[in-house]
């Protein structure tokens, strides 16, 4: 292939890869939440064998990545991606031409209450619903929804990590003092409850919401808040510099406020971005290393209210190791 | 005398009956399940006919109200004792066949075995009136059939079908009538509470179950697939199984409260004895228990079979064991050795 002429940057944005075999990239599919339709898979592997080797990658943010495009093929494949972006419900500017930004990454979810015995929300529809919000958004931010403390979805690693939770209600009129949930509380969460004169007393500070009482009271003596609840936990991230996990951020969160911090960040991105960054893409944690926890905290909470539960961490500390301060 | 009326003219009967009596039927209790979002029917006192759950199979039994998961039967100080107070108005309790038919089993137990009767069951019992919720077809694990409780023709005090959104109900008991014939709209019509007869479950259980079956291989695999959660014995409508709490409280050592609370043959600390000892420690050595009681012992004391076919605790059961199927495979065993 000859005269090759492609605006890397503009590539990038519309969801391909640069790929290290010259004249090749991969298309970039987003499926928010992890969950795609069976005929759009299908589509996928039509357009493996029709454009790409026939091998498709399974990315780690649950996306795909079909490997081995020409780089002349875009628009046709953008075409044929069309009914994939339609069945998945992502926004987009212009039918026919692709995803219209890449920076705001796929947003990822466990199987949750779908299918979970521990699930303690539709991560996937709630996963989809943050989508829907966000982006297209060209800022590098990842998002990622767990349903439970397990954090299969490994949150922790996200720049918002969204952690289901819930508040168990006792009645002790059906409490039989079996000690099941004493006991599973302790052997499968972190042990949180007592029997005390033939009661349950739980020690509310202690408790994590997992719902593992619920799960394994017998007489539904426990059972799960009407109240959907997360905790959010803030600013993990891999990479060269300093990696770390998220911090605690706020206890017995709701979904609105959790849905509006997350908008508010892209403000506070263009606001403090490093206007010199490479590729202009910054992590956020790095930003608030700069500014502070204390302004990015004032942007996140613009316009929101927290519910009554909701404990708020004022001051997280991040730890990680610091490879550029101190070498590795 | 039947009587057949819409949603309407049977929330009035409802209305009405609640004026002389407290009602308990199953209630679909919205996400109280398990998992998220997942209801559960459980019996409750309800106050309008809108929360009587006449389409599902309750997940627990009728037997709540009679016998409380959690009940204080009196209170205590240095040397006074006084019984817990009892509303002593008459109950409506509603139940399918098989519930109706377990009503006999708890009876058996707590008033006519042995020269006692147990006065805090029978405050309960001598209140309730029951009302039939006829089966228009079989429900998941039902095999009430094979069991023989998938009729009842007396026992209650009127039915209630649900038949294409309108109420069918069967009057047994004349001193009712008055609840429905003056609702407006309430035809006059010969009703009779649907009862299947067939279920997909079957079982089948040796007139008499040889001894030998107790040393079979067959309970073997459940001490590693069973739990011992209890959840099988706590929704059955015919586990009778207590145990007593004495609660001292806190602030004051002196003044407390003996409660009685459910108890499980499945569970640990049913069969501990002091100096530590432990009769069944395995969890298949309690399902032999269990079916045994449930399919021979019973039956040797009293001439029936206390399994009533409900099939809830197969719907419970959160490691698929299935208890019919259980005796299917005793009812092989025994063939075999009888061979
Ligand atoms: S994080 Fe919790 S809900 Fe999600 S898959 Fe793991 S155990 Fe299930
Ligand atoms: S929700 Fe989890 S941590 Fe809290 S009491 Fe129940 S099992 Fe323990
Ligand atoms: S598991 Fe349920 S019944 Fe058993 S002790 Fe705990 S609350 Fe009580
Ligand atoms: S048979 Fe099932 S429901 Fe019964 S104790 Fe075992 S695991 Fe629990
Ligand atoms: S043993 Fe099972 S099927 Fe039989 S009455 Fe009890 S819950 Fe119903």
């Amino acid at each position: 292939m000859a005269n090759l002429d492609v605006n890397v940057g503009k590539l990038k944005k519309n969801a391909f890869r640069y790929s290290k075999v010259r004249g090749e990239t991969a298309s970039r599919i987003r499926i928010p939440g992890g969950v795609i339709d069976a005929s759009s898979m299908s589509r996928v592997v039509e357009i493996a064998e029709k454009y790409g080797t026939g091998v498709i990658n399974i990315t780690n943010r649950q996306g795909i990545e079909i490997p081995g495009i020409s780089l002349a093929d875009m628009d046709k494949v953008n075409e044929e991606i069309q009914k994939i972006i339609d069945s998945l419900r992502i926004n987009q500017t212009e039918k026919g031409k692709g995803y219209p930004s890449s920076g705001t990454r796929n947003v990822i979810a466990c199987p949750g209450a779908r299918l979970c015995p521990f699930g303690c929300y539709d991560t996937t529809a709630f996963a989809q619903k943050m989508e829907n919000s966000i982006y297209p958004n060209d800022r590098h931010v990842k998002i990622a929804f767990t349903g439970c403390s397990n954090d299969c979805a490994k949150v922790r690693l996200a720049d918002f990590g969204i952690i289901g939770m819930t508040e168990p209600q006792y009645d002790k009129d059906r409490c039989v003092a079996c000690g099941a949930c004493v006991n599973y509380c302790r052997r499968r969460s972190v042990g949180a409850l007592e029997l005390v004169n033939g009661k349950i007393v739980r020690d509310a500070a202690k408790c994590i919401g997992c719902g593992v009482c619920v799960v394994y009271c017998p007489t539904r003596a426990w059972t799960r808040s009407k109240e959907h609840y997360f905790r959010l936990v803030l600013l993990g991230r891999t990479g060269k510099k300093n990696p770390r996990l998220a911090e605690d951020f706020i206890k017995w969160a709701d979904e609105e406020s959790i849905l509006k911090m997350v908008k508010n960040t892209y403000a506070y991105i263009e606001e403090y971005i490093d206007p010199d960054a490479v590729e202009h893409k910054e992590h956020i944690g790095y930003i608030v290393d700069r500014t502070g926890f204390e302004e990015f905290k004032k942007w996140l909470f613009d316009g929101v209210e927290l519910g009554p539960k909701a404990e708020v961490n004022q001051r997280p500390y991040w730890g990680g190791r610091h490879y550029d301060r101190y070498g590795g | 005398m039947g009587y057949v009326m819409d949603r309407a003219g049977f929330a009035e009967v409802i209305a009405a009956l609640l004026k002389d009596y407290r009602i308990f039927a199953p209630v679909r209790k919205k996400g109280a399940g398990r998992f998220t979002d997942v209801d559960a029917v459980i019996y409750d006192e309800i106050r309008d006919a809108g929360e009587i759950e006449l389409e599902l199979k309750s997940d627990y039994a009728p037997k709540e109200f009679l016998t409380p998961l959690s009940e204080t039967l009196l209170y205590f100080t240095e040397d006074e004792v006084k019984e817990s107070d009892f509303d002593e108005r008459p109950v409506l309790l509603f139940g399918r066949s098989c519930d109706l038919h377990s009503l006999r089993r708890l009876d058996q137990i707590y008033l006519n075995n042995g020269p006692a009767r147990d006065p805090f069951y029978e405050r309960r019992r001598k209140a309730v009136r029951c009302v039939l919720i006829g089966c228009g077809h079989s429900y998941d694990n039902c095999f009430c059939v094979s069991m023989g409780s998938n009729r009842c023709d007396d026992g209650y005090v009127f039915s209630v079908d649900l038949i294409d959104d309108r109420i069918h109900s069967n009057v047994l008991d004349g001193s009712f009538i008055k609840f429905f014939s003056e609702v407006p709209g309430a035809e006059e019509k010969d009703v009779l509470p649907r009862f299947v007869t067939e279920n997909d479950v079957k079982v089948e259980i040796p007139e008499e179950v040889p001894r030998e079956i107790v040393r079979s291989g067959l309970w073997d695999e459940y001490t590693s697939r069973c739990i011992n959660c209890g959840r099988c014995n706590f929704v059955c409508p015919t586990c009778t199984c207590y145990t007593m709490q004495d609660v001292f409280y806190s602030d004051n050592g002196r003044a407390g409260e003996r409660r009685r609370v459910g108890a499980s043959c499945m569970v640990d600390g049913y069969t501990d004895v002091a100096g530590g000892g432990q009769y069944r420690r395995k969890n298949g050595e309690r399902m032999r228990f269990k079916v045994l009681h449930k399919i021979s012992d019973f039956k040797k004391r009293f001439g029936y079979q206390m399994c009533v076919g409900c099939g809830r605790c197969d719907d419970i059961c959160p490691e698929y064991i299935s208890f019919s199927n259980i005796i299917n495979k005793v009812n092989a065993a025994s063939r075999e050795v009888q061979a």
